[in-house]
């Protein structure tokens, strides 16, 4: 999956630097508050960190017999490092090996490391370890002394089948966003997403016997064994970071790639253009339902109002137009979730202070 | 051979090339570094059916090698890696793309054929630049040129301490690699039952190598960081590194802008 210089547009790539170095400089500052060593961030796990990058390294050199099939596969890393080290210092481990093997090895290029970063160890890592390894390592699913092993399995093969899925995919959204090539996306997705889900499993079942041979024998090195339910959860913060972020990524990014097709109603009022616009209920698109004077006036007023119309700017079509309307709705949606939510806030403030008044007067 | 040695081999090898003597070896990592990376967006920045003016942008790498004193096909040698994931994503453009872009004689260049080239091309040239960049600048040079560019320390001081044990530990897997052979004659790859105690013993060898190494850094006053061993080659004030940046810059430019392979054409 390691994506050659070639294939990445340089806006591409430099947004993909920007992303995956702030996650980077996130993970740096969380080092530095587990460590304490203050701006010698990491210093306490740096051999501990270097040692496993070397190690992932090492492992990929390793081929192991897939069953059944005449071929072999070897590890990805991302998941092992994330329940060896934790997601931060697996993170800033896997940009070293990533970095090495793009120097001395020439596999994955020095400006498509951004974009490698992001599809190899952010999801393998943060994705992997925040929404699959922690949940179902601290959650009650399996019980008794068999249910540890049955969590890593579990967990280790979701991880790396899902992490491998959304990498793929990112593949395949940079190279298309890239323009290089004329491959269709649908096409290179139907191509990438199976060979990586064989692959996935593969890597699933090799972190899998690993973590249980290291469970087995040296628990203590695992994240999350042996933790309760309760402990660590997502701090509000945290979630709210992650959800502004997939509201970016998915209102500004994804928006673009919306189908232009008339939605479901649309589709079943008026038709659409294979249809010749006459199929289903065959309605007229731009005259249809009762006219009326409010009907009309209330037009007005909403042709004055959206600033955005039909997704995109007054001026004409643009992909701009579709990523800024995504982002603005996202905001102003948020914005109104945020006065409902201090409106509730208030109303209860003030039942409590009632309540308190009442029950210092009783 | 297994691929383990290999690796170990190819990282000794490269290590060996970046500690040479050179008009390039000789100047700051940090200028080859941006010279590197300005080398890629120029690359990248052509359109897909520009194969003219990428054609140009050969030269400059060629001239570097040459100055570098170092073979071309240790290079080339790497293409292994690049070249099939390339190949995938190119081989569709000549059925995708039919538009007629150039006829030569009878025989009629789609835009296809030229977008696979260029896609082939742009493959070629980054791997010139990284592997350049690589052969000529040692780990603990390009570890306090990205310093100096703002990369964390704990990242460069990281990448600087697995350069130094990936070797040895590439070692013990090739060991273990090799009587796992020995036990198992013919058998490609390790068996689904051993999958777990192999990488399982090289973790837990690791992880104890890591704490008695760890713990020799601090009873020597390990404190979180290298000392910083810079010369004034190493940093940007040095003025033949200077030169060497504005002369790089100056060339990528005339390269990037100017038609040259259409005046070269003119001529002929």
């Amino acid at each position: 999956m390691h994506m050659a210089d070639a294939l990445l547009a340089p806006a591409v790539a430099a947004t993909m630097y920007a992303t995956s170095m702030t996650a980077a400089s996130v993970s740096v500052r969380r080092l530095s508050k587990e460590d304490g060593f203050g701006e010698d961030a990491g210093a306490k796990k740096l051999p501990t960190m270097a040692v496993m990058s070397a190690l992932v390294f090492a492992g990929q050199m390793v081929n192991y017999t897939i069953p059944g099939t005449g071929s072999s596969g070897h590890l990805c890393g991302g998941m092992l490092l994330t329940a060896l080290l934790g997601p931060y210092a697996g993170f800033l481990s896997m940009i070293v090996v990533l970095t090495i093997q793009c120097l001395f090895f020439a596999d994955g290029g020095l400006m498509a490391l951004g974009a490698n970063i992001w599809n190899m160890a952010f999801y393998g890592c943060f994705v992997g370890y925040f929404l699959i390894y922690r949940p179902i390592m601290r959650g009650k699913l399996f019980r008794g002394e068999k249910g540890g092993k049955a969590k890593i399995i579990l967990a280790s093969v979701l991880g790396c089948v899902l992490t491998l899925q959304l990498g793929s995919f990112s593949v395949v959204v940079e190279t298309s966003l890239s323009g290089v090539t004329d491959l269709p996306f649908q096409g290179f997705l139907a191509l990438m997403q199976p060979i990586h889900l064989a692959i996935g499993l593969v890597e699933g079942a090799v972190t899998a016997a690993v973590l249980c041979f290291v469970y087995e024998a040296r628990p203590e090195l695992l994240q999350d064994v042996g933790e309760t339910a309760n402990r660590g959860r997502f701090s509000g913060k945290a979630t709210l970071l992650v959800l502004a972020a997939t509201v970016v990524v998915i209102a500004g990014g994804f928006s673009l790639l919306a189908s232009q097709n008339p939605d479901g109603l649309e589709w079943s009022l008026f038709g659409n253009e294979d249809g010749g616009y006459a199929a289903n209920m065959g309605l007229d698109e731009e005259n249809y339902g009762i006219a009326s004077d409010t009907s009309k006036t209330l037009g007005a007023v909403q042709e004055k109002t959206a600033f955005l119309p039909d997704y995109s700017f007054r001026t004409g079509e643009s992909d701009l137009g579709t990523s800024v309307s995504g982002l603005a709705g996202s905001a102003m949606v948020a914005g109104c979730a945020v006065i409902v939510c201090l409106a509730g806030r208030v109303v209860r403030k003030k039942k409590e202070n009632e309540k308190n008044r009442k029950a210092f007067k009783l | 051979m297994s691929q383990a040695g290999n690796a170990k081999r190819t990282i000794l090898r490269t290590e060996e090339l970046a500690c040479g003597r050179s008009l390039i070896h000789d100047r700051s990592p940090v200028a080859k570094l941006l010279v590197t990376i300005l080398f890629l967006i120029a690359v990248q920045s052509f359109g897909k059916y520009e194969l003219s003016g990428l054609v140009t942008m050969i030269l400059l790498p060629m001239i570097a090698y040459r100055l570098a004193n170092i073979e071309l096909s240790l290079c080339f040698y790497k293409l292994r890696f690049v070249l099939p994931f390339l190949l995938i994503m190119g081989v569709f453009q000549p059925f995708l793309d039919r538009t007629p872009k150039l006829c030569v004689g009878a025989l009629v260049i789609t835009g296809g054929m030229l977008s696979m080239a260029v896609l082939v091309l742009k493959g070629l040239l980054c791997l010139m630049a990284s592997f350049l960049l690589a052969a000529t600048t040692p780990v603990t040079g390009l570890c306090s040129a990205l310093e100096r560019l703002c990369i964390p320390r704990i990242m460069t001081s990281c990448l600087l301490l697995c350069v130094r044990y990936v070797g040895t530990l590439l070692e013990q897997t090739e060991v273990m690699w090799e009587s796992y052979s020995l036990r198992a004659p013919g058998q490609k790859g390790i068996h689904p039952k051993a999958w777990g105690s192999f990488l399982g013993q090289l973790i837990l060898r690791s992880v104890d190598k890591a704490d008695s190494l760890y713990t020799a850094m601090c009873l020597r006053g390990f404190q979180g960081s290298f000392p910083k061993g810079d010369t004034d080659e190493e940093s940007l004030t040095d003025r033949r590194s200077l030169l060497y940046l504005t002369g790089s810059f100056f060339l990528i430019f005339l390269a990037r802008f100017l038609p040259l392979a259409e005046w070269i054409g003119g001529l002929l």
